[in-house]
């Protein structure tokens, strides 16, 4: 059995293998977008190596984070949409 | 305040070039630290495998820093320089000061995103981006996956991907045929490189490989349904999950031009050890010239024999780098990026894709500093690392400007920031 994580991403529960990203995590929950743009249009991560913030999220009530570099943690609330 | 701590030298970033500076100036007995703003070591070619390394010599690497006393400070950005020899930067705990007698630069390259209808839909990602999430958790299993730009990298993403069980329905390479031959030729001169490449090859057998092609838009309403590929007069269509799209690499130069180390032609330039313009600041890898791990390899060797004296050790690797410097030159005049693809983008494709700025209002402008200024094109959280090299190859524009702090970072950081800089 993989070691899983348990977290939530907008108020749902989910387990996430341990060492996965918080960006991976959104992925693997089955949603390609993690923000709004400032016009409004979804966005998914585009460079996955902390470059170009399209993938930053809310992570325990703290925006704009980079979620491609933070490693899921136990009991971890994420954000997604903003 | 946050917490100092002071080193002989501090190595910033932790790929193969960080990696082995540090290797070598702790091996010289001098008190070596390695801050990276990634979870772990190994950059992002060797990304996520300090625990389970995927070559021979990813693990000798990883291995040999293993054994020294290097001090490893990750998931920790370094956002500006305060007082002489003293960086601030910045982790999920705070903020902390790190001080340095030599510094040595190995931040790496991102990928080049150039515009084009449809490529800011969610799933079009980066080829490198791509294989970055797979090797950070995302299951690419059973997708259907277009890979597509210039470069090296689109090979060695498509082989990562289809080892994860990705379906990659074509590799598009906008280089032409003649180009690639013309490159390949200089590949026989270096075995190790030729070795990597039919390696790739094997692993990639049955995938087409197209030459001459780019993709000119992408579909979808609320993510990517298909890509529309050009080859020729030819245009069709090609349904697929994700589009993994990079046109080749642009060194990451930023910190160094912050301290006002020379940058030439996007490169920081330095001398036959490795020490940029500015005293004591040293930098190697990517920064300093697109070449690849093996290059990267040496120089980081070089600066790390060099900051420790070592200057004879330094100079046993002079002819090394030379011819790999020479197989550089071939790569960039391989993945030269060709015209067309100026075309891509309309007026209304976004170029900025922090503040949503379309190609047709930075146009009406005459420079960077202009659009910027007007339409806030590269003022968003990115700081224009995605759209200024963009907007560098379609209008020809200098789009050479940077300022502290070279990432966003919170108020309490900038605060802690500017109390260690004031007269205590």
């Amino acid at each position: 059995m993989p070691d899983l994580v348990q977290m939530t991403i907008n108020g749902v529960a989910v387990r996430i293998p341990r060492g996965s990203t918080v960006a991976a995590a959104v992925l693997l929950a089955g949603s390609s977008a993690l923000r709004r743009s400032v016009s409004g249009e979804l966005r998914g991560p585009l460079c996955g190596m902390g470059v170009c913030f399209e993938c930053r999220v809310a992570i325990d009530g703290r925006r704009h984070v980079r979620s491609c570099q933070l490693l899921c943690r136990e009991g971890m609330e994420v954000t997604i949409g903003g | 305040m946050g917490e100092r701590a002071e080193f002989d030298v501090l190595v910033v970033g932790g790929g193969p070039a960080g990696i082995a500076a540090a290797c070598c100036a702790a091996e010289a007995k001098l008190r070596v630290a390695v801050v990276d703003d990634n979870p772990a070591l190994g950059g992002q070619i060797w990304r996520g495998e300090p625990a389970s390394p995927g070559t021979s010599q990813s693990a000798t690497w990883y291995q040999r820093v293993a054994r020294l006393p290097v001090h490893i400070i990750a998931g920790t950005r370094v956002f500006a320089p305060v007082g002489p020899r003293t960086l601030m930067a910045e982790s999920e705990d705070g903020v902390c000061e790190l001080a340095f007698r030599k510094l040595i630069l190995a931040t790496g390259a991102r990928e080049r995103f150039l515009p084009f209808p449809g490529w800011t839909l969610p799933n079009v990602i980066g080829a490198g981006g791509l294989q970055a999430l797979a090797r950070s958790g995302v299951n690419v299993r059973g997708k259907k996956v277009v890979v597509a730009g210039t470069g090296p990298l689109l090979l060695a993403a498509a082989a990562h991907l289809r080892q994860g069980g990705a379906e990659i329905c074509l590799i598009a390479e906008q280089a032409s045929w003649r180009r690639l031959l013309a490159f390949s030729v200089g590949l026989a001169r270096h075995p190790s490189k030729l070795k990597d490449a039919l390696a790739l090859r094997r692993e990639l057998a049955g995938v087409p490989y197209l030459a001459g092609c780019w993709p000119v838009a992408a579909q979808g309403k609320e993510k990517l349904d298909s890509v529309i590929l050009r080859r020729g007069a030819k245009t069709w269509n090609v349904p697929c999950d994700y589009l993994a799209c990079g046109f080749h690499l642009v060194p990451n130069t930023e910190l160094a031009a912050l301290l006002g180390c020379r940058v030439e032609q996007g490169r920081v330039r330095v001398d036959d050890f490795q020490q940029t313009t500015v005293a004591d600041v040293y930098c190697a890898g990517e920064p300093t010239g697109i070449g690849g791990l093996e290059l990267s390899l040496v120089e980081g060797q070089i600066a790390g024999h060099a900051v420790a004296g070592h200057l004879d050790a330094a100079r046993g690797l002079f002819a090394k780098r030379k011819g790999l410097r020479r197989f550089a030159a071939g790569m960039d005049r391989g993945f030269a990026l060709r015209h067309e693809l100026r075309n891509l983008p309309q007026p209304d494709t976004l170029v900025c894709r922090c503040e949503d700025v379309p190609l047709g209002r930075v146009r009406e402008h005459s420079s960077w500093r202009a659009a910027k200024l007007l339409t806030r094109c590269g003022m968003g959280p990115c700081q224009g690392r995605v759209c200024a090299p963009a907007v560098e190859f379609l209008l020809g524009w200098n789009v050479e400007s940077v300022r502290p702090p070279v990432f966003p970072v919170r108020v309490e950081s900038l605060i802690a920031t500017a109390a260690s800089q004031s007269p205590s």
